[in-house]
């Protein structure tokens, strides 16, 4: 299931196409119908590789709805779709995380901010690609962009969700999972704080540790598992997660680590088709 | 079939892709613009729908 087709999903198309084992359908989200309880849909397995989360996490509950295993499934992609959630589901499973405060008014989430301690950031709950990302550096700035966030954005964006900032020493890790296995990981750089590479955020290798690999997989499991990305920030006191992607782009991360993410996921989804619980 | 068309925003050559899928994100080479591919025969572009707020990963 597609938007446009971008660079990651060309690698996929290209990963299906050369099997002779599976047969590919495109599904393009913008010219997709349901009818509800009268749907059957002739296939096996739903890739999800939507740009729109909104209608990812709809469609997806639509396809399991009518009987269709996805990936991934709708409830991986509300977790992760909103990071209040993805923040409550690792904080459940114990896995470290910068310190998150929720508030809902402007008054309680600036005294939230200030109990935290400046600078911290603003992020809203549901978002991507860096996109209306704050970092509040003092009291001025706080009142400002609550203020703003209140009267201009939509009712979402007073979901205030207020992360401890992490001094990132110059960039941030990201580690795909993909079932139960940290295929590869990449350091993204940048000289701003958003490291984003959609924001210019530039990718690297990044060498597997232990560590690494644990706190992903926990991460992974905690939102409850499939193939994602798990965004992390180095720290003197060891890595704690950011963020977890469901819709997970690797298209500059397969030449930098040498993996061939595309077959991963393809095998992986080729599982779960074939009724594997973890692909 | 032509294989060659103009960018709907700069004029410039646009030269379809061998491995050209329908809906795939091209961009013209001369103003950057990003465009979607529409139709494959006879090939055609459009400037891609432009990034919404509940767009990413």
């Amino acid at each position: 299931m597609h938007s446009l087709i971008r660079k990651d999903e060309k690698f996929l198309i290209e990963e299906i196409r050369s099997r002779r084992d599976i047969e590919l359908m495109m599904i393009d989200d913008r010219k997709l119908t349901f009818d509800l309880g009268r749907d059957e849909f002739p296939f096996d397995v739903v890739l999800e590789r939507c740009i729109n989360h909104s209608r990812a996490l709809h469609a997806l509950k639509l396809f399991e709805s009518a009987g269709v295993k996805c990936v991934n499934n709708s409830a991986v992609a509300l977790i992760c779709g909103d990071k209040l959630l993805t923040s409550d589901a690792l904080t459940k499973h114990g896995v470290p995380q910068p310190k998150i405060k929720i508030a809902f008014t402007e008054a309680s989430a600036l005294q939230a901010i200030e109990e935290m301690g400046y600078p911290v950031v603003l992020k809203p709950a549901v978002g991507s690609w860096g996109r209306l990302l704050s970092k509040v550096n003092d009291r001025d700035a706080a009142e400002s962009i609550l203020e703003h966030k209140a009267i201009l954005g939509t009712y979402h964006h007073s979901i205030f969700y207020i992360q401890e900032y992490i001094e990132k020493r110059g960039g941030d890790i990201r580690c795909f999972v993909i079932g139960n296995e940290c295929v590869a990981a990449i350091y993204r750089t940048s000289e701003h704080w958003i490291t984003n590479t959609a924001k210019g955020g530039v990718a690297g290798n990044c060498v597997l540790t232990d560590e690494l690999r644990n706190i992903s997989l926990q991460a992974a499991q905690a939102v409850g598992g499939g193939v994602v990305a798990v965004d992390l920030f180095e720290t003197e006191n060891g890595l704690l997660v950011n963020e977890v992607n469901y819709t997970m782009e690797f298209k500059n991360s397969i030449e930098v680590t040498g993996i061939n993410i595309p077959k991963f996921i393809v095998d992986y989804v080729v599982g779960i088709a074939m009724g594997k619980s973890d692909g | 079939m032509s294989k060659t068309i103009a960018c709907p925003i700069c004029d410039a050559e646009i030269e379809k892709p061998n491995d050209a899928i329908q809906g795939e994100l091209l961009t013209c080479a001369d103003c950057g613009s990003e465009l979607e591919v529409t139709s494959l025969e006879p090939f055609s572009v459009e400037e891609a729908p432009q990034e919404e707020e509940d767009w990413g990963e």
